[in-house]
């Protein structure tokens, strides 16, 4: 494996008497995609929102390639090359491909005028990166035409451009069909292939299972499985052990399912 | 149209039709990537306008031939257009941030004030207009502070700074106007309101500031932020951009705007009066919409926005010129206002 991005070391969050997060572990290195998988309620927002900076831990340390960090804030999550992609309120769907991935960064010459064929040049090889390339579509397309996946795409473009290193998914999948499913997922392992990181965030544990290499299920502030791609073979065992750490040997039937707990670490 | 923007990732690249040598190293290309279609597409919304425009001057023309050959119709709607113009397009800024400016007409009238008083102390002309600009810029701050920092309805809030500031020029001024007699033999008259080849100078300023602010729209960070402001605030906001200073900003340039087209209108009436102003609310904001800037923000046309503005200031000489009594402006203006948002909706699709 490559240089570790970031590492979560024993991360707490409380709000009052409260704990969303009971001390988590959580690692990414380069060039690998992150499973992240968890119930409502597990606490897989308030943990995008700590990496992203937004919540600042209760304890814990967090540390960038390897170095622990004091004074977490958005700023530090932003120069660590972390970018969260929201589902839906990512982009402004009645501008271009363009203003979307430029937004807030134009680039600009004299006096604050675009520079618009160095836009276009650029957005065209941000996107060939990703692997969008369309016969409909050009960098001028309103994002408004594009489907829900194409829009990732875009979102994911604009986290490139932003130097990501790591890139957060908060459900990228959860309201697309499975062509579009099937894009976004090719964005990914372009990103993946390119030497940056990702964390998928999903509820479908099939669409987690298709695209991690490494998965990370989190019930209620806890991990309570961490494990690589090699170590579980379909996605049936993921299913079986959220439903026994949901009920535990609560249904019947499902007595037997601590096979996946062995092979938790 | 959806099915014809259907997303082609399957494809190979370069096999499906056309040149293929030429075409294999594009990943981005159109089927129809015609400079002409293109230009149609991006610009629906004013060639619209302009469409409405074309009608209604056939009508107009048809109804009384020979009146639209004089000069005179067209000279006395380029003196009053181009006041129009400088608060039309800071508008189209507005709206398409989400915001609306009510306020614009006090700021005509405080700005125009401030250069009447400049004027009549016997400085030059010049140093009035920049007394007034300056009146402008700050009297649009204060707007956009109290709107954007204060947490305000724009609506109701530049509703009440129009009132607000109206009241004060009329409390302290008690109806009385400012004849500027002085002015006609000033350069600054010369510049901005005497006439060039027989035509009201005016407009070429007026058309100069569309011009400019057009590639401040389309060409600018400040258009591109305006737009994703009212776009998305959320997303904005997320990538890095104040939200809130772009907001202040567009009410900064309408207070601008606002001070140049007071000073303007009382250089072409050589007087000052404490209502100012007051006559441009309703028709700008038309002209605005008619232009085909819609009201939910995020997009719009400064173009569009100017030819509007052509479209409103003409209905009224059209109306009279073409034989009809001036009973019939008011129908009219409401008649083109409400075909133009009947095309508008046709003409856009709004995304969402």
């Amino acid at each position: 494996m490559g240089e570790r991005i970031i590492e979560l070391r024993d991360i707490k969050k409380s709000y009052g008497q409260v704990y969303a997060l009971g001390g988590v572990n959580l690692s990414v290195d380069r060039g690998e995609v992150v499973g992240l998988i968890g119930d409502n309620g597990a606490g897989k927002s308030t943990l995008i929102k700590i990496l992203s900076g937004v919540v600042k831990p209760t304890s814990g340390d967090i540390l960038v390639r390897g170095k622990p960090v004091t004074g977490w804030s958005a700023a530090r999550s932003r120069d660590a090359g972390i970018e969260t992609v929201f589902q839906d309120r990512a982009l402004a769907v009645q501008q271009t491909i363009v203003r979307n991935i430029f937004m807030g960064r134009e680039l600009t010459g004299f006096l604050g005028w675009l520079k618009v064929g160095k836009e276009i040049e650029e957005a065209s090889r941000l996107m060939r990166e990703i692997g969008f390339t369309s016969k409909v579509f050009t960098p001028h397309s309103i994002v408004g035409q594009l489907s829900g996946g194409e829009r990732q795409g875009v979102a994911i473009a604009r986290a490139i451009y932003k130097q990501a290193e790591l890139i957060i998914l908060d459900e990228p999948t959860t309201a697309l069909s499975l062509t579009e499913t099937a894009k976004v997922f090719h964005f990914v392992r372009q990103v993946r292939a390119s030497g940056r990181s990702i964390l998928f965030i999903g509820h479908n544990i099939h669409h987690v299972f298709d695209i991690a290499d490494r998965f990370v299920v989190l019930d209620r502030g806890k991990v309570a499985l961490t494990a690589d791609r090699t170590e579980i073979k379909s996605a049936d065992d993921l299913i079986n052990f959220m439903e026994e750490i949901a009920h535990p040997g609560g249904l019947p039937g499902l007595h037997e399912a601590g096979g996946a707990e062995q092979r938790a670490r | 149209m959806s099915k014809a923007m259907e997303p082609d990732l399957q494809t190979p690249l370069g096999r499906a039709s056309g040149p293929t040598a030429k075409e294999s190293g594009k990943e981005w290309s159109h089927p129809s990537d015609h400079w002409l279609r293109g230009f149609v597409l991006d610009n629906r919304a004013s060639l619209g306008t302009l469409a409405v425009f074309i009608v209604m001057m056939a009508i107009f023309m048809i109804a009384n031939p020979t009146v639209f050959t004089t000069w005179y119709l067209y000279s006395s709607v380029l003196t009053t257009l181009p006041v129009a113009l400088f608060v039309v397009v800071p508008l189209v800024f507005v709206v398409t941030c989400g915001e609306i400016d009510l306020s614009f007409p006090a700021t005509m009238g405080f700005a125009s004030w401030v250069f009447a008083i400049v004027v009549q102390a016997g400085y030059d002309p010049f140093l009035g207009i920049a007394a007034a600009l300056l009146t402008g810029t700050l009297l649009g701050f204060l707007v956009g502070s109290l709107v954007v920092y204060g947490g305000l309805s724009s609506l109701i809030a530049t509703l009440g700074m129009n009132f607000l500031l109206r009241g004060l020029i009329q409390i302290i001024n008690e109806g009385k106007s400012t004849a500027l007699t002085n002015l006609a033999d000033s350069s600054a008259y010369a510049i901005f309101s005497s006439q060039l080849w027989g035509i009201p100078v005016q407009i070429f300023w007026a058309i100069a500031f569309v011009v400019f602010s057009a590639l401040l729209y389309n060409r600018h960070r400040f258009g591109a932020q305006v737009k994703v402001v009212g776009d998305n605030p959320d997303s904005a906001k997320q990538m890095g951009i104040d939200v809130q200073r772009v907001r202040v900003k567009v009410f900064v340039f309408t207070g601008i705007g606002a001070a140049i087209a007071g000073t303007f209108s009382v250089m072409i009436n050589f007087t000052w009066w404490p209502t100012a102003g007051d006559g441009y609310l309703l028709p700008v904001l038309a002209s605005v919409f008619v232009g085909g800037t819609p009201t939910w923000g995020g997009i719009g046309t400064v173009a569009g926005g100017a030819i509007g503005a052509v479209t409103v200031s003409f209905i009224q000489t059209g109306v009279v010129a073409a034989g009809l009594s001036g009973f019939y402006v008011q129908f009219f203006n409401g008649l083109i206002i409400i075909l133009s948002l009947l095309g508008h909706k046709w003409n856009q699709a709004r995304y969402r």
